[in-house]
C-alpha cells in the first residue's frame, strides 16, 4: 500500500487525551490506543466494546461531539470530543 | 430521472450497476462505507500497509470501473428508509437526501451469525468478519494474542492473516472436523484458487505451531486482570458439548458461526421470504434472475441467499438484465442471450458458495448449548432464560417475543439476535422455523440523529392546525 505513516491527530475520550491516525475509524483508533471498553449496557450495566465494526450491531455507540454515533462508522478527526456511550452519562 | 437504484456497493451491487449503466439505464449506487467494494473487496484505510491479496486487487479494479462509468456512485450514504414506491432515503456526508426509481436492486450482502455464550459481550470479543476488516482495511490484528473460533472458511483466513500482521494466534477452535471439510472437497474443487489458499493458510498455521482444535467450541470467555480467558470445549458432530476441555489465555477473541443474508430491506418491503433449511437462514424468495415477489424489486448477491463472492457479480449482472428487460429497455431475446453464459457460470460458482454455507449452517447442539444466563439480545440484555420463560408463557413467534421481552427491540433492530431468538422459540415449541417467523422490518434501518433530519428550526415556526371544535 501507499503511505504507511498516517497523519497523527489528537482526540479525547471521557476527558482523557488520545492520539490516532487520521483515516482510521474512531473505533479502530480507540482499539489501537488500548481503549476497548466503550460503554456499559443499558440493563445489566455490563462493559461493551466494538463487535461487528461494520455499522450493524451498534455496540460501539459513543457520544461524538454531542451526537450518538457508532464509533466504527466515524472517521477520526483532530479535536474530536468523545464520551462513553453509556446511557445517562451523556453531557452534550 | 433515475431508472434504477442499487443499494450496496459490494461485488453484486457494483456488477449490477455497471451492467445496467452499460445498457443505458441511469443508475444510482448507494453504500454506507466510505469507499465502494463491500466487505470482501474493502478498500484499505491508507493508515497502515495491508498485505496484497486477490480481493484487494479486484477491489481496485471495481472502484476504477465505477469511476470510469456513468453510474452515480454515492459511497458514505447510510440508507435508512425504502418506501413501497422505491423512494430511498439516506443520510450522507452533506445531510439527508433521497432518490426514487421504478426499479430497485438490493445488494446488501451478508451479516455474521455469532451463537451466544457467556462472555461474548465482553470488550475484546469481536466477530470473525470484524477481524477480517481490521486485517484488510487497517493492517492490524484484533489483539496481541487472539483466539480464533467458530466455523467456515473465515477461520483460516483470519488466523493466517493475524500471523501475517505480526500477531499471535492462541488457538483455532473449529466446530467442524477435518472430515466435514473433506466431504465438501468435490464442491470446493470448483474454486481451485481458494482451495490452494486454504491449504496455504493451514500450512502457515502449522509452521507457527498454532494449535488447530477441531470439533471444538468456545464455551465461555471471562475477563481477567490482563486480558481474556476462554474455556474451550469439545463438541460432537451436532455441536453438542462433550466432557473435557482446555483453557486458553488471550487478549482478543474473534468468533463467528457463518453468514446470514441481510434481509432488512426485503423484510421492510414485505416481500415473500423462504427459510433455507440446509443453510439455516432466511432470504427473500427469488426467481433465477433475482426478481422478488414485489414488481420492480430485485435482490443480488448474498442478501438473496449465501452463495459467496464469486457468485455475487454474476447475480448482480443477472438482476440488472432482468431489471432492464422489465423496464422495457431490453427485449426478451437479448436478455436471454446475455444471461445464458452468466447463468452457466453462476451454477458453478454457487456450488462452491453453497458448500461453504452448508459448512457454516448452525448445528442443533449449538442452540441447545446456549446457557440460561447467556445474553442473546445484546442491545436489551435479554438472556436465554428470559426467552425460555416467555416461550413457556406462550410466545411462539419472534415478534410476540419482542413485544414481551424487548428481545430485538434495541438499536441493532434484531440483526444480531433475531436468528438465535427464532431458533430458540422453534426448539422450545418443537415448531418449524417458518412458524417461529422473522422480525418485521422497520424504519429507520439504522439509528440516526433526529437533528440531521429536522435541521435547524424554531418552535414558533411550526404551523399548527386550529383545534377541532368540540
Amino acid at each position: 500500500m501507499s503511505s504507511s505513516r498516517a497523519l497523527l491527530v489528537s482526540f479525547s475520550f471521557d476527558d482523557e487525551p488520545y492520539e490516532g491516525s487520521a483515516g482510521d475509524s474512531l473505533a479502530v483508533a480507540l482499539m489501537l490506543a488500548g481503549r476497548r471498553h466503550l460503554r456499559d449496557s443499558s440493563r445489566q450495566g455490563a462493559p461493551r466494546g466494538a463487535f461487528c465494526l461494520m455499522g450493524s450491531c451498534q455496540e460501539c455507540v459513543v457520544w461524538v461531539d454531542g451526537e450518538r454515533r457508532p464509533a466504527c462508522q466515524v472517521p477520526l478527526r483532530q479535536g474530536m470530543v468523545v464520551r462513553s456511550g453509556t446511557i445517562g452519562t451523556d453531557t452534550p | 430521472m433515475t431508472d434504477l437504484i442499487v443499494i450496496g456497493a459490494g461485488p453484486a451491487g457494483i456488477a449490477a450497476a455497471l451492467r445496467a449503466s452499460a445498457l443505458g439505464l441511469r443508475v444510482v449506487l448507494l453504500d454506507d462505507q466510505p469507499q465502494a467494494g463491500g466487505q470482501v473487496h474493502r478498500a484499505p484505510a491508507g493508515t497502515r500497509p495491508v498485505p496484497p491479496s486477490p480481493e484487494a486487487r479486484t477491489g481496485t479494479v471495481l472502484r476504477d470501473g465505477l469511476a470510469g462509468s456513468a453510474v452515480e456512485a454515492r459511497p458514505g450514504h447510510q440508507v435508512w428508509s425504502v418506501s413501497a414506491d422505491f423512494r430511498v432515503d439516506a443520510l450522507g456526508p452533506e445531510g439527508p437526501c433521497h432518490w426514487q426509481a421504478p426499479a430497485l436492486i438490493v445488494a446488501t450482502g451478508a451479516q455474521e451469525r455469532v451463537m451466544p455464550f457467556p462472555g461474548w459481550t465482553l470488550p475484546g470479543v469481536v466477530g470473525l468478519a470484524a477481524a477480517t476488516l481490521l486485517l484488510k482495511a487497517h493492517g492490524i490484528a484484533p489483539g496481541a494474542r487472539t483466539l480464533v473460533a467458530g466455523c467456515g472458511p473465515l477461520l483460516g483466513a483470519v488466523a493466517a492473516g493475524i500471523l501475517k500482521a505480526g500477531g499471535q494466534v492462541a488457538a483455532v477452535a473449529d466446530l467442524a472436523a477435518p472430515a466435514d471439510w473433506a466431504r465438501r472437497l468435490p464442491a470446493m474443487a470448483a474454486r481451485p484458487d481458494l482451495l490452494a489458499r486454504g491449504a496455504g493458510w493451514a500450512a502457515r498455521l502449522r509452521r507457527a505451531g498454532v494449535p488447530l482444535l477441531f470439533r471444538t467450541t468456545v464455551a465461555e470467555v471471562e475477563a481477567t486482570a490482563t486480558g481474556l480467558r476462554a474455556r474451550l470445549c469439545p463438541v460432537d458432530a451436532d455441536g453438542r458439548p462433550r466432557p473435557g476441555g482446555t483453557v486458553v489465555e488471550a487478549d482478543a477473541v474473534a468468533v463467528g458461526h457463518g453468514l446470514l443474508p441481510s434481509t432488512e430491506i426485503t423484510r421492510l418491503l414485505r416481500v415473500e421470504h423462504a427459510f433455507d433449511a440446509v443453510a439455516g437462514n432466511w432470504a427473500a424468495r427469488l426467481d433465477g434472475d433475482g426478481r422478488s415477489s414485489r414488481r420492480g424489486l430485485y435482490v443480488a448477491g448474498d442478501g438473496g441467499g449465501i452463495q459467496g463472492a464469486a457468485a455475487a457479480p454474476l447475480r448482480g449482472e443477472l438482476a440488472a438484465l432482468a431489471a432492464a428487460r422489465d423496464l422495457g429497455r431490453l427485449d426478451a431475446g437479448a436478455q436471454d442471450r446475455l444471461a445464458a453464459p452468466l447463468r452457466r457460470r453462476l451454477a458453478r460458482a454457487a456450488r462452491f458458495g453453497r458448500a461453504m454455507a452448508g459448512l457454516m449452517a448452525p448445528r442443533p447442539g449449538q442452540v441447545e448449548a446456549i446457557t440460561p444466563g447467556a445474553v442473546v439480545c445484546r442491545c436489551e440484555d435479554v438472556t436465554r432464560a428470559e426467552i425460555e420463560a416467555a416461550a413457556a408463557e406462550g410466545a411462539r413467534e419472534v415478534n410476540q417475543l419482542k413485544a414481551w421481552t424487548r428481545c430485538g427491540m434495541g438499536p441493532c433492530q434484531g440483526r444480531v439476535c433475531g436468528d438465535t431468538a427464532a431458533a430458540l422459540l422453534a426448539r422450545h415449541h418443537g415448531i418449524a422455523r417458518e412458524e417461529a417467523g422473522l422480525f418485521t422490518g422497520r424504519t429507520p434501518l439504522r439509528p440516526l440523529p433526529l437533528a440531521q433530519l429536522t435541521g435547524e428550526f424554531g418552535y414558533a415556526d411550526i404551523v399548527l392546525p386550529p383545534p377541532a371544535p368540540l
